[in-house]
């Protein structure tokens, strides 16, 4: 060491010391322009750039959804609304680990298996940035407070309101108005993403879904700013959403109520239009279904109980359900006689209980064992529902003619209402039965087909047409659900029948109700008003889910259906029904009643023409 | 700043002509120094308030810093450079044993051993080594013959290399660095011959493949990927660099104004009032405030120098020279990592980034140049 302290020569080592620090000054100088640059390369040559990027960073383009219209009854009853609900959802972008996350939640609110695979199936398709993710919907008031009070270590968690369908009739009018449900992968596809935006659910069946561009409305937006945990801060501007339109139906959600009580958990359907403009008053399908469950989503159990119950609460009956008409079609078909000219009104049979084709052994029945007896007119036909004449009638007529008056009567197609499904059923022809079945039509076919057997399927929703365009000598309107602000459409044709043909007919139906021989002469008690009907018998053939062990309820789904129409009052007709009870054997016992019971309570509520508005 | 250092000149001399000294001519200190540090603690303050949310108690706990800072700086400005040549290798020896004491009893955050408790104090040993190695290389090299021959120059490296490699296996590699390169500093400005020089670069390039593979840990991996393609990972370890670079391109030459920084106020900025705070400034007073700031931290730099040049000791040159560049360094790693051209270690911006080891440490150090810059005076 001291070797080293003699050979110091402080000038020298000054002088390197004062060269070496100028040389680390002059680096400090370099680097201090290498950080300038970049600043600078930043600042003002990225500046744009970066700008857009630290506003879309802040700056979020929420949709704001808009409400969905509001349904209403004929009255001004609500039969649709919307309620506040608040959803739990994540904004994955900022929950950081997600399987932490839900099992935080989990142990929380508890979270079910079911929700979660809704969710990461929500997460796998195209979605916006830091567009929330729904878990829950409609949190209860316990699980907002305990999400509330554990938001700070819940990140990404939005507790947010929207508003909910509710249907306050609940079981009703599931059928009918149909529900909303979250929308899911197959529809989102085919929907416009832009429209749809904030709005998670979308009509899926009846009402909603047929008129869900009228009741979603247009899509609002509001820019906001956010922080980085997705806090709103501030909003900066808005454009409000459209609400969508509210609808008015023809429909009167008391006589729905009463169509719905007669019906008493049958498996079955009931129809009832105002004649005057084909609106829909009333339409039930048993059994039924709470709507409300679909639009939060209801669990897969219970939607599989649903759609797994024999009983098919799921099945709108109404526009679903094809059924032989049976003896309901004998009205109409006599009319055809009539008017083809193939009988007159003096034309009388003797029917000794079945009918036999020429040179044929077969016996066609009567439903009457040993028969109507002798001087059986068309007008007794009807009133007694008489198999036997109208065999022969409808041989006579030929399949052609019964065909073309089914078809005029809506049989065979759709009716044309305001509803997304609908069955046309079958009106058989000689062209149908080749283009089907491939096969010539037989004289046997014809037979069958004139007492409303044999091809021939309608929906109840068909019955209560044909029944109206009856009623209402012939105009033939398509039937309406949605009340159009604008004056009703005349009628799209008109039935060409002589007023005498149409008299003799609604005659013939009221003695149905209204004379002692009359099938369904058990509801004219303590009628005030007269009523028009006719009963039918549908055979059940082969029920495939029938082959079980449960001996009784096998028999019990092999019994007939029953039937019935009605119009009433006779002289001046302002409501149609057709009734079908499933299993229920005979039209006079169990459908009749229940015709009875709507029609009064319309009667009741709406005691003169024109005053129901 | 010549010219008040003319003025204290004059003061100087004005001593000797009147007799005895005033009291406060006895007081050590470089007065443009203190101006330009508090100048910066100012400004410090003031982007602190912004970058903390409007937070009076961070600014009050800064505050404090800056005070316990001054004072250690004061205190240590009275301390003759003899002294601190005499014993400048006690801080190191002990701070040596200190960083062992870590490895062995150390307190773990974020899952690293930084951390001494010691009567509920906790501090960071390797921060004492940022002094205490430059006071090491600068007494051992100060009495020498200079430039140092190849005897010295390994047992500088030596001195130099061992806090590093136990700082390494904390592990703490910015520090580390650090620590090395103000080592190194002193080493450089003594005079280490230019063939060394390229021996060293040589050693470092040798260095650098064999650390990514046995020293490095995978965060640390993945910092250094991150700064090349920070949109790799863009929620993980890429979110901090691409949050800060928004923040300081968005505000552009003029900045958004006080407190309007949308990054730093919405929280897209990680870590805005400590390590990224730069970015804050950048965002909110543009690259107008970064310029004024890069120009402050010249001045002081600048400062530094003269009393380097001025300095009556080959010891107090070293140590001087040493405490400056390591300063600017300081600077230059934080300002580049928050730009996004080095990666993610952990060093605060000097004297500005919220947090009280930094500041004393760096005010210690100054304290000393405070020392040396009054080398002279004791000497009269």
């Amino acid at each position: 060491m001291n070797d080293d302290h003699a050979l110091k020569n402080p000038i020298l080592e000054s002088r390197l010391f004062v060269f070496r620090l100028f040389f680390a000054v002059l680096v400090v100088g370099l680097m201090a322009g290498v950080l300038l640059w970049r600043y600078y390369h930043l600042q003002v040559i990225r500046h744009e750039g970066l700008v857009t990027l630290s506003d879309r960073n802040r700056v979020l383009v929420e949709p704001v959804p808009p409400t969905r219209g509001l349904i209403f009854d004929r009255n001004g009853v609500l039969l649709a609304d919307n309620r506040p609900s608040f959803n739990l959802s994540i904004v994955v972008e900022r929950a950081g680990d997600l399987d932490v996350l839900m099992e935080e939640l989990n142990s929380l609110i508890g979270v079910s298996d079911s929700e979660k695979a809704r969710f990461s199936k929500q997460l796998d398709r195209h979605r916006r940035p830091y567009e929330p993710v729904p878990l829950r919907l409609d949190l209860s008031e316990r699980e907002q407070g305990v999400l509330a009070v554990n938001e700070y270590h819940l990140p990404g968690v939005k507790v947010t309101v929207q508003s909910l369908r509710n249907y306050p009739f609940g079981q009703e009018l599931a059928h009918v108005l149909g529900y909303v449900g979250r929308i899911n992968d197959t529809e989102i596809q085919a929907l416009n993403s832009v429209r749809y935006s904030g709005t998670i659910v979308m009509g899926k069946t009846g009402i909603e879904k047929y008129y869900e561009n009228e009741l979603l409305g247009e899509v609002g937006y509001q820019t906001v700013e956010t922080n980085a945990r997705g806090r709103v801060m501030q909003q900066l501007e808005r454009t409000d959403p459209v609400p969508g339109k509210d609808l008015q139906l023809y429909l009167d959600s008391r006589l729905q109520h009463e169509a719905y009580e007669a019906l008493a958990g049958q498996r079955g359907a009931v129809v009832a239009i105002e004649i005057a403009t084909g609106g829909v008053l009333a339409m039930a399908s048993g059994p039924t279904f709470d709507p409300n469950e679909f639009v939060t989503g209801i669990s897969f159990d219970h939607y599989d109980a649903l759609l797994n119950s024999p009983d098919r609460p799921l099945f709108d009956r109404v526009l679903q359900g094809q059924y032989p008409p049976g003896s309901t079609v004998k009205p109409l078909y006599g009319l055809a006689a009539l008017e083809s000219g193939t009988i007159g009104t003096a034309h009388r049979i003797y029917d000794p209980g079945f009918y036999q084709l020429k040179n044929k052994e077969h016996k066609y029945r009567d439903w009457k064992k040993g028969g109507h007896g002798s001087k059986i007119y068309l007008r007794d036909a009807i009133v007694q529902s008489c198999d036997t004449f109208f065999y022969d009638a409808g041989v006579k007529m030929t399949i052609d003619t019964l065909s073309l008056y089914g078809s005029r009567f809506g049989f065979g197609q759709k009716t044309g209402i305001d509803m997304p499904t609908e069955r046309a059923g079958i009106m058989p022809s000689r062209a149908w039965k080749r283009g089907a079945r491939g096969l010539a039509w037989y004289p046997g076919d014809t037979v069958n087909t004139s007492i409303g057997q044999g091809f021939t399927l309608v929906t109840p929703m068909q019955l209560a047409v044909a029944t109206a365009r009856m009623a209402s000598r012939g105009e033939m309107r398509s039937p309406q659900l949605v009340r159009k602000q604008h004056a009703v459409p005349p009628p799209a044709g008109k039935i060409q029948a002589s007023e005498s043909n149409w008299n003799y007919i609604h005659q013939a139906m009221q003695d149905v109700v209204h004379n002692r021989r009359g099938t369904a002469q058990g509801i004219n008690r303590g009628l005030k008003y007269h009523i028009a009907g006719k009963t039918g018998t549908a055979q059940v053939v082969g029920i495939k889910q029938d082959e079980e062990y449960d001996a009784e309820t096998v028999a019990m789904r092999n019994r007939d259906h029953a039937l019935f129409i009605a119009f009433a009052p006779v002289e001046n007709p302002r409501i149609a029904v057709s009734v079908i009870v499933e299993n229920g054997e005979h039209g006079s016992s169990t459908a009749a009643p229940v015709a009875r019971k709507l029609i009064d309570a319309f009667m009741a509520y709406y005691p003169e023409q024109g005053g129901q508005y | 700043m010549s010219q008040g250092d003319f003025v204290r000149h004059m003061g100087s001399s004005g001593t000797g002509i009147h007799g005895a000294p005033s009291q406060w001519q006895k007081f050590h200190m470089d007065f443009p120094l203190l101006v330009l540090l508090m100048v910066l603690a100012g400004v410090g303050l003031f982007v602190l308030y912004s970058a903390s949310g409007q937070s009076a108690h961070y600014v009050n706990r800064q505050l404090t810093y800056y005070g316990v800072g001054l004072l250690a700086m004061l205190v240590m400005a009275q301390i003759p450079p003899r002294f601190l040549e005499r014993w400048g290798a006690l801080p190191y020896i002990g701070g040596v044993l200190l960083l062992m004491g870590v490895l062995f009893f150390g307190v773990g955050a974020k899952g690293a051993q930084r951390w001494l408790e010691i009567g509920g104090f906790r501090f960071q040993p390797s921060e004492i080594l940022k002094i205490a190695v430059p006071l090491m290389l600068a007494q051992y090299l100060g009495q020498r013959a200079l430039p140092p021959n190849f005897k010295h120059v390994f047992f500088a490296l030596i001195f130099i290399g061992i806090p590093p490699v136990l700082v390494v296996l904390q592990p703490d590699l910015g520090t580390a660095i650090l620590i090395g390169v103000s080592g190194f500093f002193v080493l450089f400005l003594a005079g280490l011959p230019k063939r060394y020089l390229g021996f060293v670069g040589l050693a470092v390039m040798v260095a650098l493949p064999l650390m990514w593979f046995y020293v490095l840990h995978d965060y640390q991996k993945q910092r250094i990927l991150t700064m090349f393609n920070p949109e790799a990972d863009k929620l993980g370890s890429g979110w901090n660099i691409i949050q800060s670079t928004i923040a300081i391109g968005s505000g552009g030459l003029h900045g958004k104004g006080w407190m309007q920084g949308t990054q730093s106020q919405l929280d897209f900025l990680p870590e805005s009032h400590t390590d990224f705070i730069i970015a804050v400034l950048a965002e909110e007073f543009g690259l107008i405030g970064v310029m004024l700031l890069i120009g402050l931290y010249l001045l002081i730099i600048l400062r530094c120098v003269i009393i380097c040049l001025r300095a009556q000791s080959m010891f107090g040159r070293l140590l001087a020279g040493s405490i400056t560049l390591t300063f600017f360094v300081y600077i230059f790693v934080n300002m580049a990592m928050v730009s996004g051209i080095l990666p993610v270690v952990g060093v605060p911006l000097p004297m500005v980034s919220y947090g009280g080891t930094s500041i004393v440490t760096l005010m210690l150090g100054f304290g000393m140049l405070m020392s040396v810059s009054t080398e002279r005076k004791r000497s009269v």
